[in-house]
């Protein structure tokens, strides 16, 4: 592990740069089917956290013990646990919330960027980094889908956190909570991201050339 | 990558230990949480039980036992298992009416919904949607439209509920809502069948458990209103 990072950065990269949902495109499936509404975005990225942080402990705790021809079953039986513990624990204490997130909550086992930051990071890397890593990931997780999420009910219900923002002459956009909202807020933000990350490139590489040319010169 | 080559027996013994642990984690937290989420459940249909039947204080279970209803008798009042219906009293302990749940299918997944039929004026008074799945948006507003919800409050069930697309204009009439057919239609198809079930056998349940006398007092009242 001669290349690991300052723990910072690896906490960071996950919000901006390497955000699963805007840049990885990893968990899209959660981020389109719950983002009705900000609370419920909030509450499945809590979810979400609870899981891969937990997941990212015990994994890079455990990884000099897991012989590498069965790891991923290793990690999808804890990464399953962490999300039963999960399912019960919301059913138990906010059965408000479960009923709201319903099957999604026992899906989070098969979003792909807990096992993809198990096998790409966790399993590699002491537990510090793999903790800044798991927080940076999901914080960058619940990011997204609070924005796709907050959009959808501003849009679609004309409400944030349940309340009414424009009063009663609005009329809401009711196929912006619907999944053909979804995938048009999903869409135009990957546009924004996309235009956004081309814009700053190009502006290094012109950097770049001046200082070239400057030299040159 | 540190991890170490290893033989069968030690992949072996490394997924058997995961697999018990996560079973001993998994039962562990599946006990502790079960009573709580038990009484979620049932604190639920309990406050649905008083808001679908307005003006009751008391409830009693009803199950079935041979095709005839009888009192579910539990030492601390909880919620039977097995299929029930709910008898409301108010505090004269005159009969309310019956908190009745029911199921189908609706337009992605089942459909819970609890409501109060009165046997005295054979009318719903008042519906509660359990459980659902719908559409947010549109097939939601089973529950959260109060104008829909306003048609459970004062609906005749004879002949049977018929859903209308045009404003309400007969007593057994429920007005549809517009983008969530499907759904409105799959409420009152609910409450038809269960219906069909439970009301012949409400009228003998009440000469034998309402306490005759609660009856008539109902009745009479109905009779002044």
């Amino acid at each position: 592990m001669a290349s690991e990072q300052p723990t910072y950065e690896e906490l960071i990269k996950g919000l901006w740069r390497e955000n699963p949902v805007f840049i990885q495109l990893l968990g899209l499936c959660p981020a389109l089917a719950v983002t009705n509404s900000a609370i419920n975005a909030l509450a499945m990225g809590a979810a979400t956290t609870f899981v891969l942080v937990g997941s990212s402990l015990l994994v890079s705790s455990l990884r000099s013990l897991i012989p590498k021809q069965v790891r991923i079953t290793t990690f999808i039986i804890v990464i399953a646990t962490f999300v039963t513990v999960a399912d019960f624990t919301l059913q138990a204490l906010a059965p408000v919330v479960h009923k709201e997130l319903g099957a999604f909550i026992a899906l989070i086992v098969v979003n792909c960027l807990i096992l993809g930051r198990q096998e790409a990071f966790a399993s590699r890397h002491s537990q510090r980094p793999a903790l800044a890593d798991a927080l940076g990931m999901s914080l960058g997780f619940s990011f997204a889908l609070f924005l796709l999420g907050a959009i959808r009910e501003i849009l679609g219900s004309g409400s944030l956190f349940g309340v009414s923002l424009f009063g009663p002459d609005f009329e809401p956009w009711v196929i912006m909570i619907l999944p053909p909202g979804g995938f048009i807020t999903l869409g135009l933000l990957l546009g924004v991201f996309a235009w956004f990350k081309e814009h700053r490139e190009r502006a290094s590489q012109q950097a770049a050339l001046d200082t070239g040319e400057r030299r040159a010169a | 990558m540190a991890s170490p080559e290893a033989g069968p027996l030690r992949m072996m013994v490394t997924l058997g230990i995961a697999g018990l642990c996560s079973g001993i984690a998994v039962v562990g937290i599946f006990l502790v949480t079960k009573p709580r989420i038990e009484r979620n459940r049932a604190e639920a249909l309990e406050a649905a039980i008083f808001r679908v039947l307005e003006g009751a204080k008391t409830r009693v279970a009803l199950v079935l036992r041979e095709g005839e209803l009888v009192r579910y008798e539990a030492e601390d009042g909880a919620i039977p298992k097995e299929e029930a219906i709910y008898a409301g009293y108010d505090e004269s302990g005159a009969l309310v009416g019956h908190a009745i749940p029911a199921e189908g299918a609706g337009f992605q997944d089942t459909i819970k919904l609890l409501y109060g039929y009165r046997a005295a004026s054979a009318r719903v008074v008042g519906i509660e949607v359990l459980e659902s799945r719908e559409t947010p948006g549109l097939g939601d507003k089973i529950i959260k439209d109060d104008h829909f919800v306003a048609n459970f409050r004062d609906l005749a069930v004879e002949p049977e509920i018929v859903l209308t697309k045009t404003a309400r204009s007969r007593e057994n009439e429920v007005e549809a809502i517009s983008g969530a057919t499907i759904s409105s239609r799959a409420v009152v198809r609910i409450i038809n069948e269960s219906n069909a079930r439970w009301l012949a056998r409400l009228g003998g349940d009440q000469a034998r458990h309402g306490t005759a006398d609660a009856d008539e007092r109902v009745l009479a009242r109905g009779g002044v209103e």
